[in-house]
């Protein structure tokens, strides 16, 4: 047993036996987190299963009124920052305190580059429902919605505000996310850079990795299943 | 596995890569119509690449078996509460009426 050296790091916590129990004990704690959030975003990817089963016109008119280009681009954006994410944790483990520094801030840049072109995004649609109207081109599901923007009349205009809610809804429960995981990012970098993280012991290093990574899984569902319904 | 297994950064450049490619694929197949495949397609590329990420960028593939049986656990609940919603909603008339 080598509890009298690892018994005294200053980041083992006295409930565990040492380093290597606490790392596995915290991953995993993460991991059922993780699986926790698939079931909160799974009641809105059920609902959107529903919805575009009994609406595909309504979805497919919705999807196409989207800007694919915007949602490629932004998902080699996230994809980057989920390389630049795993880097860091590469680094992390090998004790490459700067890289790790400097990998952390590349991630909150890409992820900052997305948050704003999402910023956009929104605003396009939702500008044209501010004011007194005449609100063409509004988006946003309610009174104002501009169904003629998508070439929708009667029920199915009703059908693509559906479509549009769970636009919002998802993309938006997506982006709060990221918005939640870009300051503990820059925590984390902070605390790097004071030198806390060492090869043996770098978990909150990998429990952030591990949380970016899901939410770029979400987005890798997103961009199909929203900006990509039927043949373009 | 062991404690400090480190991925060589090869392999992290070839999932980034592939993932790339596959997004150009799930956007170019949107050039053709396969009918009710797009929609395996689309989901096909999609599980594709979200299984990339959690082998190695989440280190899965290097992780205890306990974390595989967690992973599994939240798919299996995922589909259950997506595929029978699905079942309940497919199978009744819709629009619902008041009438009943």
């Amino acid at each position: 047993m080598s509890e009298t050296t690892t018994a005294h790091h200053p980041a083992l916590q006295h409930q565990f036996t040492d380093l290597r129990q606490q790392k596995e004990a915290v991953t995993l704690g993460m991991w059922v987190f993780i699986a926790q959030e698939v079931l909160f975003f799974g009641g809105l990817f059920a609902a959107y299963a529903v919805y575009r089963s009994m609406y595909p016109a309504a979805f497919s008119a919705g999807s196409h009124h989207l800007s694919w280009k915007i949602g490629f681009a932004n998902t080699l954006v996230l994809i980057g920052s989920s390389l630049t994410m795993a880097m860091a944790v590469h680094f992390a483990a090998i004790g490459m305190k700067r890289r790790v520094v400097g990998f952390l801030l590349a991630t909150v840049l890409l992820g900052s580059v997305f948050l704003g072109v999402k910023y956009f995004e929104y605003g396009d649609k939702i500008r044209p429902c501010l004011g007194d109207g005449p609100y063409t081109g509004c988006l946003v599901p309610g009174e104002r919605f501009d169904a003629a923007a998508l070439h929708l009349e009667g029920a199915e205009g009703g059908h693509a505000q559906i479509y549009f809610s769970l636009y919002f809804g998802m993309t938006g429960l997506h982006a709060l996310h990221m918005i939640i995981g870009i300051p503990i990012i820059l925590g984390i970098a902070f605390l790097a850079g004071r030198g806390a993280y060492s090869p043996e012991y770098h978990s909150p290093v990998e429990l952030v990795g591990l949380y970016w990574h899901f939410v770029d899984i979400i987005w890798i569902f997103l961009f199909p299943l929203l900006y990509l319904i039927g043949a373009h | 596995m062991s404690e400090h297994h480190v991925v060589p950064l090869k392999v992290y450049l070839g999932v980034f890569l592939a993932l790339c490619v596959l997004t150009v694929v799930t956007v170019a197949v949107t050039g053709y119509d396969f009918g009710p495949f797009n929609l395996i397609v689309a989901l096909g590329v999609a599980i594709t690449k979200a299984t990339l990420v959690v082998l190695y960028f989440m280190h899965a593939r290097y992780s205890p078996k306990l974390t595989g049986v967690v992973i599994a656990s939240s798919i299996a609940f995922f589909v259950i509460l997506v595929f029978l919603t699905l079942t309940d909603y497919v199978s009744r008339p819709w629009p619902l009426t008041a009438a009943g």
